[in-house]
């Protein structure tokens, strides 16, 4: 492989690993900043338990979310040099924005909040949570223009040989990273709903702590419901702004290779790239697809025939990636929706088997977080800013293969190394359940 | 003032503010396992900086961000020409960050003390890497009209060796020096003996740097031009001596106060002689970075200007509270029996 393939390897590791920890730190900070300002309120001791409980579980994904950061943030200059060079005029502002007004706020209270228990008052201390989930949303919103600037370039100029700002605000109003910004932090609150749920139904399972899973299922119930509602309606504007400026992309996602006014949707498809045509499809719900991307029957969607073949991204991965993640969209959209009736009507102990299911269900949302990162980035190809710069022009000039490749195995080993300590102290802790701190209420019937 | 020169000014504070900050940390993790003679002693030292470490990260995670906003091309050049060594830089702050995170998650001696080890050797590193880093850049890289002609040994040579050797030393000074300020009794005591024990090293190598400087860099070309500029160095030797002064009168908090204004005027220093130059080139100065030839539009620089000054006075605000609520003294009782320590 040449520089350009591992770079893209790397980056493409580096940030999906980042992007394992980030949707529950989005979500689960702000559940727990709900818990402790319940327990503020009521003074009751259980929500301060559950505050404990989910913030540790929060904690120890929250680390490896920090230092897997800085990774793609030297990244930029280290592997995508040209890159920065030719954009950084209007892509570096985003980054140093959210580093100066999100992180410093994170990382500051995230410290009263772990060690400030005994030094804040009760209520601030609930209030540097909320700002902590506060900052993290912010920091989102602020890498999101950033991605959203190289899905859809606007205010800037092309002058001395790069890519110039002139309308700073265009940027910031860019409604295609807005709308990034709205499907991935709602996926982010979907992923959190599904953990709490999963969790506390292992929990419900052995039959743990009644009271405090079930108070959890609750509210990891309510919040699943509400935001995977808000995924799919977010997820169909994005799938309307991706119609309108990025047509090859949109092609490749439902893999459509003639040209078609009033396009249906098939609903089982094999793309065959080699010979520019699907080789099994259908059956076809008419018309559905020129609704979905302009609102109207009868749109024309432009086929990947249309574009020079140097111009089409990946076909297969666009498109199987995207879609699982609506299928899975629509899977978690069942699963939330049962799971709240049941925890309304109190019967959730009557279905062990749906509880067992919610177990199983928690890698669910993390895949689907993983594949629309897939659908926004291989299918922006072969362009690293659309239609204006190629990834394959993008990379750095002073770096060897052999640099590359060694940094990659090096990432490779460390994240994966991180990832299974991760992995086992979440389990471990999430097993373990909450400490008692007040003698139990409720028989703890613990089996070994 | 022309707002490269501004930013030029910025970008030099980010960086001492970064290492001020985040060099005790550095420094205390150096000799957190030297220092901590048993568990309680250990979890004591990793809670004298456990609130704070992560904000102070942060000053480098800006210093880049400000890099690649304000000096785009230097940004992208020194990143990719620094590859390996950035690299190695990289793993050793993911290792150190996630070590304070999970060193407690398991009550096990063998993982405690793999983690105690991997503070350690993960705190050295980044203060040698950058050490060497600006010891490379101050020397200036081997770049012309067809990039950079250097690798990666190539950074250590001799004087980029010597300053990494300036930046561990003034780390582990200072390091001990917070840690004798934050706890108490015996740990405090043997904190303090360590510092006074490194501090003639420190002297030494601080005399060495600005001896080698002279035929290595072109440091001293700014201060020749205009002498008055000579109080930089004159002033960051002072404050290096005074850090003994105050040691010897057992007073530890201006000792330390002293170490965080070395560490700045250290790189106000070294900074006044860099400029305009970003990088240097060693081969030809036609191909060195400026901030003239490798900044951001005007108009790019104007919006950052903007926002730099709303929102850096309002970081240093909650910063310096939150220094506050955690001014008190760490000690063994409250940290063992503290559910929520690390
Ligand atoms: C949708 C959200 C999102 C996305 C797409 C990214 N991040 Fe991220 N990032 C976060 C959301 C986030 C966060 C939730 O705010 C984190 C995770 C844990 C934390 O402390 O903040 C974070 C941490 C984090 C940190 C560490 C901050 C610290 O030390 O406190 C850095 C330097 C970055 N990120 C940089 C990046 C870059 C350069 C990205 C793109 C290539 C990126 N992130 C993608
Ligand atoms: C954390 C969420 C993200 C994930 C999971 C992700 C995923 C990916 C993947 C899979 C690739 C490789 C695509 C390919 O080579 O075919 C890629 C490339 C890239 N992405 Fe993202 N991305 C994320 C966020 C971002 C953001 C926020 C930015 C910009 C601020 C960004 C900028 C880039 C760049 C510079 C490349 C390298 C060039 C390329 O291969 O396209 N990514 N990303
Ligand atoms: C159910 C219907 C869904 C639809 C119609 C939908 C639509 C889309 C579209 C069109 C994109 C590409 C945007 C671009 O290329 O710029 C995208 C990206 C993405 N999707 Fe979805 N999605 C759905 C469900 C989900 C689910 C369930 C999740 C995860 C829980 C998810 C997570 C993401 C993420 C993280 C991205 C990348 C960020 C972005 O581009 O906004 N999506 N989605």
């Amino acid at each position: 492989m040449d520089v350009v393939a591992l770079s893209r390897l790397q980056f493409a590791i580096t940030s999906m690993f980042h992007f394992i920890f980030v949707p529950l730190t989005l979500g689960l900070s702000i559940l727990v900043a709900f818990m402790e300002t319940r327990y503020v309120r009521t003074g009751n001791e259980l929500y301060k338990e559950m505050t404990k409980f989910w913030g540790k579980l929060f904690l120890i994904n929250f680390a490896l979310g920090v230092v897997t950061g800085i990774t793609l943030e030297f990244q930029f200059g280290m592997n995508w040099a040209e890159y920065s060079r030719y954009v950084g005029d209007i892509f570096g502002a985003p980054l140093a924005i959210e580093a100066t007004l999100a992180f410093f706020l994170e990382s500051v209270f995230i410290g009263v909040w772990i060690f400030g228990w005994d030094k804040v008052s009760k209520t601030f201390h609930a209030v540097s949570i909320w700002i902590v989930a506060l900052a993290t949303n912010l920091s989102a919103l602020w890498i999101l223009l950033a991605n959203g600037w190289m899905q859809k370039p606007v205010g800037f100029v092309l002058r001395n040989g790069r890519a110039e700002m002139v309308d700073f605000m265009a940027m910031v109003t860019n409604p295609y990273g807005l709308m990034k910004f709205a499907h991935t932090i709602v996926s982010g609150y979907v992923l959190a709903g599904f953990f709490v749920l999963g969790v506390s139904a292992w929990h419900l399972l052995r039959k743990n702590r009644p009271d405090f899973f079930g108070k959890s299922f609750r509210i990891g119930a309510v919040f699943a419901v509400a935001a995977i509602l808000m995924v799919v309606l977010t997820g169909d504007y994005s799938a309307v702004l991706v119609a309108k400026h990025q047509p090859a992309k949109f092609a490749a996602m439902e893999s459509v290779w003639e040209t078609r006014k009033g396009a249906g949707i098939n609903i089982f498809v094999i793309p065959d790239p080699k010979r520019e045509c699907n080789l099994v499809e259908g059956p076809c719900i008419p018309n559905l697809l020129s609704y979905l991307a302009f609102h109207t029957p009868d749109g024309e969607i432009k086929g990947l025939k249309a574009f020079p073949v140097e111009d089409r991204p990946p076909v297969t991965p666009t498109f199987i990636s995207f879609r699982i993640m609506v299928g899975l969209g629509f899977l978690m959209l069942l699963l939330a929706a049962v799971s709240l009736v049941k925890s309304l009507r109190g019967t959730l102990e009557r279905h062990p088997l749906f509880l067992r299911l919610l177990v199983y269900a928690i890698p669910i949302p993390y895949i689907a977080n993983q594949l629309g990162w897939l659908v926004a980035e291989v299918g922006r190809q072969p362009w690293i800013v659309y239609g204006v710069l190629r990834t394959s022009d993008a990379v750095s000039k002073s770096i060897n293969a052999t640099q590359v490749v060694i940094s990659l195995a090096g990432f490779t080993l460390l994240y994966g190394f991180l990832g299974f300590l991760d992995v086992y102290l979440l389990t471990k802790y999430a097993r373990k359940g909450p400490e008692q701190t007040a003698p139990a209420v409720v028989p703890a019937a613990k089996e070994v | 003032m022309e707002l490269q020169v501004t930013w030029f000014v910025l970008w030099g504070v980010l960086w001492a503010v970064y290492f001020m900050l985040d060099g005790f940390v550095l420094g205390a993790g150096m000799l957190h396992r030297y220092l901590g003679s048993n568990e309680a002693e250990r979890r004591v030292i990793i809670n004298t900086f456990g609130p704070v470490w992560d904000g102070n990260e942060v000053w480098l995670i800006t210093a880049g961000g400000a890099t690649f906003a304000a000096f785009p091309t230097t940004y992208a050049l020194m990143f990719s020409y620094l590859y390996t060594a950035l690299l190695l830089l990289l793993f050793a702050l993911i290792v150190r960050g996630v070590s304070f995170e999970f060193r407690g998650k398991l009550e096990n001696d063998r993982w405690k003390g793999a983690w105690d080890t991997a503070i350690m050797v993960c705190s050295f590193l980044p203060a040698l890497l950058f050490g060497v880093a600006f010891g490379n850049i101050f020397r200036g890289l081997p770049m012309d009209a067809s990039g950079y002609q250097g690798s990666f040994f190539f950074l250590l040579n001799p004087f980029g060796l010597l300053t990494g050797a300036l930046f561990v030393f003034l780390f582990l000074v200072h390091g001990a020096l917070y840690l004798s300020a934050k706890t108490d009794g015996d740990l405090s005591d043997r904190a303090l003996a360590t510092a006074n024990r490194l501090w003639p090293f420190l002297l030494v190598i601080a005399a060495a740097f600005l001896v080698a400087a002279y035929p290595a860099t072109g440091l001293y070309g700014n201060y020749l031009d205009t002498p008055a500029l000579l109080t930089l160095p004159l002033l960051a030797v002072a404050a290096l001596v005074s850090i003994r002064v105050f040691t010897a009168r057992n007073n530890v908090l201006a000792s330390f106060a002293a170490s965080c204004v070395t560490i700045v005027l250290v790189v106000a220093t070294g900074v006044t002689g860099l400029f305009p130059n970003l990088i240097p080139s060693s081969l030809d100065p036609a191909y060195s970075l400026t901030i003239f030839n490798s900044s951001s539009s005007q108009y790019t620089l104007r919006i950052m200007t903007v926002v730099a000054l709303i929102f850096v006075p309002i970081v240093i605000a909650y910063k310096v509270w939150v220094y506050r609520v955690f001014r008190a003294k760490v000690t063994t009782q409250e940290v063992m029996g503290d559910e929520h320590a690390y």
